[in-house]
């Protein structure tokens, strides 16, 4: 398992469409990506469940990833991160 | 009957009413046997609800841009959405319920978990998950489009909009939006703003006005239902007065005071204060030709402040940003008047104690102006004007405390530009010894007000002389001519600010005389342009 930390510096946080975006990202990989804020988590396949956990910008996230490609689905989930969040 | 909202865009419509047709569906539970044949109907389902979304997504892309278009990609990733699609397959397998009941359901469930959210960016997302569950039930239902009834372009009326909604209309039968509820940021204001068309919102219309004829009045922000036949003449008036305005914006926004023979002619606005910039700029002048000082002055308990008038000055040049704005120094006489002056009663107050007397008789109300308007002219392309001219003597007085103003500001190490100055003609005594003023100074102003009651001996305040208050009286615009040739014999630039100036009978009058610059109010601006690029001089 791969496990590392974001903060977010979007103006408006995990919105919409970004968090769409991020799904698509996650759907690439066949790892299980889990986004954990505080104590909630959200699997990162699931839109609505993702936007639910309201990340605004500013705060931390944590980012789990584990499966049989966790090392590329990690690199390329941080790169999509620091890209567009 | 009148009804008040808030206005979100401005703009006069008038035509039917028509209330938006929401399709409602109406959701009933029913019994599914064979529930794989219903999983297999929903996602036929969802298939077209991503269909069509993708047609509005590229509808929205052309008519309102991407950033508003966004909001249908969201719509489609969110019926990819596994906890949503997850939710409605196993309501129809474990509660043998049909499709529609379903979605409808899970629809409201997901709606509440945003709605629940701690921010309003979230909050707001209950309607997109409400929005694409409508979707999704109008296509299993085989429901008609919603939409506008009517074969003519509308007022639409609605509780409020969906963006899948708007974007959906048939845009040119839209006359003007009229929402109960919305917000000045909503989807359906923005769109009004894009489209061009008046907007009100917070509208709590009856529900019996379908079809009848109404106004709305993007200005005050109320709507008129029935209006009587007397005020639809009314409006229909001030909407062609609009209409006109803005065709005439749409042509002739950023093109050229310039004749069909090549004559170019510079087109200013006359403004009372700080706050008319912005309709200056809307207009596209290309600067301001009279900047009425006198607000200071009359919005004050006492004397301004250099410090106030710097101030006021300095973000009128800033604002104009290097083009040219003209200065009026204190124009007040004993009919306008300003208590703590303590100007007397007089007999004549148009011939009496009034402007530049007033300021060459007690210097230090002038010198602080002065002072104020110099240090102003460091921040942008400032000219300082003079009314009220009578003769030589009072240019040659006003040089000399220029100057004494000038060296006051060197002394102290003020910055400050060396302003053009200029001088209101606007008595005959001007006109005739024009040739002699234009010695002194960079440009002429004509004041054809002034000009034509001092002229045609005929007090403006009287409404019995109106009649004969003729502005095309031969004697005025032999003066017109006189001065026009006087001033450019000396190398000054001649322009009129008076009322005249924006008489486009009389604009290609003025081109021939050889005005350089006309000084108009902003909302005259694109109407004398439009006369002066149709008019040759050489004809």
């Amino acid at each position: 398992m791969k496990e590392f930390t974001y903060t977010i510096k979007d103006e408006q946080g995990i919105h919409a469409r970004p968090a769409g975006l991020l799904v698509k990202e996650v759907q690439k990989y066949e790892s299980t990506v889990t986004i954990f804020k505080d104590e909630k988590s959200a699997d990162a396949r699931r839109l609505m469940a993702l936007m639910g956990l309201g990340i605004k910008c500013g705060q931390e996230i944590r980012v789990e990833v584990s499966g049989a490609d966790e090392d590329a689905a990690a690199d390329g989930i941080k790169a999509f991160l620091e890209a567009n969040l | 009957m009148v009804i008040q909202g808030k206005s979100v865009f401005s703009g006069i419509a008038i035509g039917r009413l028509s209330v938006y047709n929401k399709a409602e569906n109406v959701v009933k539970r029913t019994k599914i046997s064979d529930t794989e044949a219903e999983i297999k109907r929903f996602e036929d389902a969802r298939e077209e609800a991503k269909k069509q979304l993708a047609g509005l997504y590229d509808k929205a892309l052309k008519e309102v841009g991407e950033v508003n278009a966004a909001i249908f990609e969201v719509h489609q990733m969110m019926l990819e959405d596994l906890d949503y699609v997850e939710s409605i397959e196993n309501m129809i397998r474990n509660q043998e319920v049909n499709a529609e009941f379903a979605v409808a359901n899970t629809g409201d469930n997901f709606s509440e978990m945003f709605a629940s959210m701690d921010d309003d960016y979230m909050k707001e997302r209950a309607a997109d998950v409400k929005d694409i569950s409508n979707r999704l039930v109008s296509v299993l239902q085989g429901a008609g489009v919603a939409g506008i009834h009517s074969d003519e372009p509308v007022i639409l009326l609605a509780d409020d909009l969906a963006p899948s909604e708007t974007v959906q209309l048939d845009k040119s039968k839209v006359l003007s939006f009229v929402t109960r509820h919305g917000s000045t940021n909503s989807h359906t204001a923005i769109l009004a703003r894009t489209m061009n068309i008046p907007a009100l919102i917070g509208v709590d219309y009856p529900e019996d006005i379908e079809g009848k004829m109404g106004i709305v009045d993007g200005f005050e922000g109320k709507i008129i239902i029935d209006p009587t036949m007397s005020l639809l003449e009314e409006y229909q008036q001030k909407k062609e007065k609009e209409d006109e305005k803005k065709r005439l914006l749409q042509e002739l926004k950023g093109k050229e005071n310039i004749t069909l023979d090549g004559k170019k002619i510079n087109l200013y606005a006359n403004i009372g204060g700080v706050s008319d910039v912005a309709s200056v700029l809307a207009n596209d002048a290309g600067g301001i030709g009279l900047f009425r000082s006198e607000f200071l002055y009359l919005e004050s308990e006492t004397y301004p402040t250099e410090e106030e008038q710097f101030k006021a000055y300095r973000t009128v040049a800033e604002n104009m940003a290097g083009k040219k704005v003209i200065i009026r120094t204190l124009d007040i006489g004993a009919d306008k008047q300003v208590g703590y002056f303590n100007l007397d009663k007089e007999e004549n107050p148009a011939l009496g104690y009034r402007a530049i007397r007033i300021c060459l008789d007690r210097t230090d109300i002038f010198k602080t102006q002065l002072r104020a308007l110099y240090r102003a002219s460091y921040y942008g392309n400032i000219s300082i004007m003079f009314p009220m001219i009578i003769s030589v003597s009072e240019v040659k007085q006003i040089k000399e405390i220029i100057k004494e103003v000038k060296a006051e500001l060197d002394e102290a190490g003020v910055p400050y530009k060396d302003a053009e100055i200029g001088i209101m003609i606007e008595t005959p005594a001007a006109v005739m010894v024009s040739e002699d003023l234009a010695k002194e100074v960079d440009f002429f102003s004509v004041g054809t007000n002034d000009l034509t009651q001092y002229t045609l001996a005929i007090d403006r305040q009287n409404p019995k002389l109106d009649n004969i208050y003729d502005s095309h009286h031969p004697a005025v615009l032999k003066m017109l001519q006189m001065i026009a040739e006087n001033g450019h014999k000396h190398g000054c630039w001649v322009g009129i600010c008076g009322e005249l100036g924006a008489d486009t009978t009389l604009t290609e009058t003025f081109l021939k005389m050889g005005y350089d610059e006309l000084s108009v109010s902003p909302s005259m601006i694109l109407k004398v342009r439009d006369k002066i690029r149709n008019t040759d001089t050489n004809k």
